[in-house]
């Protein structure tokens, strides 16, 4: 596959005269290896869906193709915001718990008040999840705590808050306004809303990234804190920022689940978060920070869920599934690390010709 | 490699060799010698069984279901306290929120170190929790099994819904009923190690060979975990991988009402039919528009009932689980105990759009 | 000569004794003996040598987990795999006493097999240079897939009576357990390994700053290889007592544990970005996880009291002592006084997610 020449990043910000747009060779190399990877998820992508289409043409169904978007959506928004997440160099291993906690506190507001209209729900769930990573954010970035461990704690806490709550309760899908259940599982134009929000998200993520200089700054914060803070980039307030967003992409998507699936219990969303990083990685949103985009990891999400849905078709057991998408994650990252190694050769190699 | 790194795994790998070798020519314990050896420590049986023996007072029961936030249970679990506050005695209900055989083995054990003195359990694997419940037994713990069974050596008696037999078999009737006879079907079930889903399948595909049964086809088996997202789509991996598929049987209560809301929101409502073991509550809209005709179940709150019944007539001498003898259970009448320790509790219901509004569980 | 083991920032007064009262083990230690006292004294039926059996029986696999990835975390890596390699060598375990292989030979093939897939993982880290924690969820669910390939929806648990009985006998009427002896060997052959040799010492550098290590004749990438095989060795240890003393071979065995065996292992204060912890923590930190489940069991407490417990205590475990510097900092400046020593900094790049000092 060939390497895209891509434009330095753009400001949105006034930019004093004459200061030339920053582009350092390594944002440089950053760029080619991403735009490269994410072409590979699409190739791979494409090349699954052709296969199991030409093992069975109800593959590409219009129920199939839909059940397969309604499915992808929940991932791909978390995927998205935790792609922000981890552009900084940080993780977010409470977003299944929490997805679990509003999404069964949705389902309580509409047992009582079922005539909430979907704007309120929406965003109360936002910020609702806001609020749930107002708590992240602060920890980790004023009080200077590693994200993994913080997380890790509030993937416990809010689990057993919402186990706490929920008890022994199921919500089912009959107890639910029917209006709410069809949103979560009709669309327009054969797509079906949760894609729409879906896209409208992963969009509005990636503009923010490429275009913003704060989006900016965060792949400077991930790929290198003390000098992006030398610099002036005020690392706290970025990263505080970041959870709180991410925590908002997360109720929303818990808002989502409950109008998706109707049912609601204690375990809603259990594991999810493993689901969500790997996503992630293997749409080349690299762990270490500083590299990544949203539309990778979106379409990371969309070929693990893709997998999913294939398998069965392919009438690969099931029992094969999960070493499959294991198998995919390690090849994701050594492609990875191969792609940045061939690519800083070329760098450096043009670099040293005065190219 | 420097030399004494060399020197060390070289050590190392003679000192695996040696011992695999030591280990394969020493005979070692193979499983066609086990096979002679003793099961277990079995508690002693507690004598000569008195039918006329009072139920004791304050009798301590704890039921420990597979899963403490599944409605199934919550419903069952409630017959079973009804049944303890009618003879007085004193209820309780713990258990894990995954359905784990290695978290029920933890309650198991604490409720040995409590000294109750009966627990009414569903187990999550037939065999795991042996250990912990024979360790309930030698400290005079009634063990009784009820919904989903364990090995019977390792419990008093055990409370079935119904024969494993006709549980089955009013299964596989309705979906024959319901595709006219001929045709692929697939099964939902819950988890793949779950005791009871497993001993009706097995009936299941028994009863397929019979020359009633001669042109349905049983094309596949998913496991929907009792987990609703996970059955869910499992529901729409069946669809899309068989796309002749006419009927599909899910008999677990977590998978019935998964597979209808899948159904009845997409293109295969009314052509494919569903049928399985769920509760009027869950599947009554399903029923009323149409995208589910019949399916079965018992009322599980007559089966914690019982249950509780029967770990109080074990504590108070009336049984010892040992096959004729029989027991009052309440306002359910009398039961005998069958073969192998076990009672059943009835035939099942079939609920239709006829009957289904008389039923609030 | 490989720099020393950094002095724990959180113990500023010179005095030894100070250094240790303060230190975060102790403060292990005295939570555990309060959690202790006041169980004996406020549950009933807590207070029985059973339920020492009861809770050392639950340590037995955690500790043995914890033990190994103690030493990759702290070699600033992480090893999410642990729960996945029990699971998968409860699954092999299984299927080859069911095909007729002797036990004690599959034993043996177990725990190589555990080195092989401890291993895989320091192949792909320590040879590749990939993230750890990209890697190990890879293999965290090839490892869990491969089991579930290998039994599918079978359990195999007719194992001999003796095997099941010997892995929760106890010590005479001590209540303890007879596999706790082995695990006690174990953690002190790493404690001594990690605490009172080279290799030990080299593994704290390595967690400290790997390319300085590099450069004081550390081979890193031999080391953390090894860390992982560790690990990998002692998770299907724990395979194989899991699978005796429940007497089941199943794929799903362990299933979700790995984030129980990290949060035991960063509570007992070894730190994330690698370079500072010890194995005493790690211990008190099992027992003392273990310890609150049995207690609110018996109190009849659901078990969500006692993940909201343990996740709080994880976040306070990092939290405080980052506080407390913070304000220690604050107060010097204040008082303009110098007689604190300023905590390090942390230039050199983690594998994990880094914050802004």
């Amino acid at each position: 596959m060939s390497v895209t020449r891509v434009d330095p990043p753009r400001g949105s910000e006034p930019r004093p005269a004459g200061e030339p747009p920053p582009v350092s060779s390594k944002a440089q190399t950053a760029r080619h290896v991403v735009v490269v990877r994410e072409l590979g998820v699409l190739a791979a992508l494409l090349l699954l869906v052709l296969i199991t289409y030409a093992y069975n043409s109800r593959f590409l169904s219009e129920q199939s193709r839909h059940d397969l978007l309604l499915g992808a959506s929940i991932l791909v928004i978390l995927a998205a915001g935790q792609t922000m997440v981890i552009i900084t160099r940080n993780v977010d291993l409470s977003v299944g718990s929490l997805v679990g906690l509003i999404a069964f506190g949705t389902g309580k507001l509409l047992l009582e008040h079922p005539g909430t209209p979907l704007v309120v729900l929406l965003l109360l769930g936002m910020v609702a999840g806001a609020v749930a990573g107002a708590f992240n954010g602060a920890l980790i970035a004023l009080a200077k705590v590693p994200a993994l461990v913080i997380t890790l704690g509030t993937l416990y806490i809010f689990r057993s808050l919402d186990n706490l709550w929920a008890g022994g309760q199921q919500i089912n899908a009959a107890d639910m306004p029917s209006s709410f259940l069809d949103f979560g599982t009709s669309g327009a134009l054969g797509i079906p809303w949760l894609a729409w929000i879906a896209l409208v998200v992963v969009i509005a993520v990636s503009y923010y990234l490429g275009s913003y200089r704060s989006g900016r700054e965060l792949y400077a914060i991930g790929s290198d804190s003390d000098a992006a803070r030398l610099s002036g980039v005020p690392t706290g307030r970025r990263i505080f920022t970041v959870f709180i967003v991410n925590g908002a992409l997360t109720g929303l998507a818990g808002v989502l689940y409950a109008a998706r699936y109707g049912t609601l219990d204690a375990t809603v969303g259990t594991g999810l978060e493993l689901q969500v990083v790997a996503a992630a990685v293997v749409g080349g949103v690299a762990i270490f920070g500083g590299s990544g985009t949203a539309y990778g990891a979106a379409l990371g999400a969309l070929l693990l869920t893709t997998i999913g849905n294939a398998l069965p078709v392919l009438h690969v057991s099931d029992f094969w599934q999960q070493a499959f998408v294991g198998a995919l994650i390690l090849a994701a990252v050594g492609l990875d690390r191969l792609l940045v190694i061939r690519l800083s050769r070329q760098m450096k190699g043009r670099r040293a010709h005065g190219a | 490699m420097t030399r004494s790194r060399r020197r060390l795994v070289s050590g190392a790998a003679s000192l695996a060799i040696l011992i695999t070798l030591a280990a394969s020519a020493c005979g070692g314990t193979s499983r066609d010698d086990n096979n002679d050896s003793s099961s277990g420590s079995e508690p002693e049986s507690s004598g000569e069984a008195d039918p006329n023996a009072p139920i004791q007072e304050g009798l301590h029961i704890t039921f420990l279901p597979k899963q403490i936030n599944n409605p199934y249970f919550t419903v069952s679990d409630g017959g079973g306290e009804q049944a303890v506050s009618e003879f007085g005695g004193e209820y309780e209900e713990v258990g894990p929120s995954e359905a784990t055989a290695s978290s029920q083995v933890s309650y198991i054990n604490t409720l040995t170190q409590q000294g109750v003195d009966a627990i009414a359990v569903s187990a999550n694997d037939p065999n795991a929790l042996c250990g912990a419940l024979n360790q309930a037994r030698s400290a005079n713990i009634a063990v009784v099994t009820y919904d989903s069974d364990t090995s019977p050596d390792c419990r008093d008696v055990f409370v079935n819904q119904a024969t494993s037999d006709s549980i089955a078999k009013i299964q596989l009737k309705l979906i024959a009923e319901q595709i006219g006879g001929s045709g692929q079907i697939a099964i939902l079930s819950a988890t793949p190690n779950a005791t009871n889903q497993n001993a009706w399948i097995d009936v299941m595909k028994q009863e397929l060979k019979k020359p009633q049964y001669a042109n349905i086809d049983l094309v596949d088996i998913a496991y929907g975990n009792d987990d609703d997202e996970k059955s869910f789509q499992e529901t729409q991996g069946l669809l899309s991988s068989y796309p002749d598929l006419k009927g599909i049987i899910s008999p677990t209560t977590v998978g019935i009402a998964a597979a209808a809301r899948y159904l009845s929101s997409s293109e295969y409502k009314g052509k494919v039919a569903l049928t399985g073991l769920g509760t009027p509550n869950q599947m009554r809209e399903y029923v009323k528009d149409g995208t589910v005709q019949e399916f079965a179940l018992w009322d599980p709150e007559k089966l914690g009932y019982l249950a509780a019944y029967a770990a109080a007539a074990l504590v108070s001498g009336q049984i010892t689980g040992a096959p004729g003898e029989t027991f009052e259970a309440g306002n359910l009448g009398q039961y005998t105990i069958q073969d192998d320790g076990v009672i059943v509790l009835g035939p099942p219901t079939v609920f239709n759009k006829g009957n289904i509004d008389d039923f609030d569980f | 000569m490989v720099p020393e083991q950094r002095t724990d920032r959180r113990s500023l007064s010179k005095s030894p004794l100070w250094a240790a009262m303060t230190s975060w083990d102790f403060a292990l230690l005295v939570i555990l003996a309060v959690v202790l006292a006041a169980a004996t004294s406020r549950v009933e039926d807590f207070a029985q040598t059973i339920t020492l059996t009861f809770l050392l029986l639950d340590v037995v696999p955690v500790a043995l987990m914890a033990t190994g990835l103690t030493l990759v975390i702290i070699t600033g890596e992480i090893d999410l795999s642990v729960a996945s390699t029990l699971g998968l060598t409860s699954a092999v375990l299984g299927q080859l006493w069911y095909s007729g292989y002797t036990l004690e030979l599959a034993l043996v093939l177990c725990v190589v097999l555990g080195a092989l897939l401890g291993a895989l993982n320091g192949l792909f880290v320590a040879g590749l240079g990939l993230p750890s924690l990209a890697v190990t969820i890879g293999t965290l669910a090839l490892y869990r897939g491969l089991a579930y390939v290998i039994l599918g929806d079978r359990a195999v648990a007719d194992f001999p009576f003796d095997w099941t009985t010997r892995a929760v006998d106890t010590i005479g009427n001590t209540g303890v357990p007879t596999a706790v002896v082995p695990v006690i060997g174990l953690a002190i052959l790493f404690g001594i390994t990690l605490h009172a040799t080279p290799i030990g010492r080299g593994l704290f550098a390595i967690g400290n700053n790997d390319a300085t290590a590099r450069f004081s004749g550390i081979s890193v990438g031999w080391m953390k290889f090894w860390t992982f095989v560790a690990s990998g060795v002692m998770s299907s240890l724990a395979g194989i007592f899991w699978t005796f003393r429940y007497a089941s071979a199943r794929a799903d065995n362990g299933y979700g544990l790995e984030l129980a065996v990290v949060a035991a292992v960063l509570l007992g204060g070894v730190s994330i970005f690698g370079g500072r912890g010890d194995l005493l923590g790690v211990l008190t930190a099992v027992v003392l996880i273990a310890t609150l489940q049995r207690t609110l069991q018996l109190a009849r407490y659901s078990d969500e009291v006692l993940n909201l417990v343990t996740g709080s205590l994880l976040i306070l475990s990092v939290v405080v002592p980052n506080v407390i510097a913070m304000i220690r900092a604050w107060w010097a400046r204040r008082r303009a006084i110098d007689d604190s020593v300023p905590p390090p900094e942390h230039h050199d790049r983690r594998v994990l997610e880094g914050t802004n000092t």
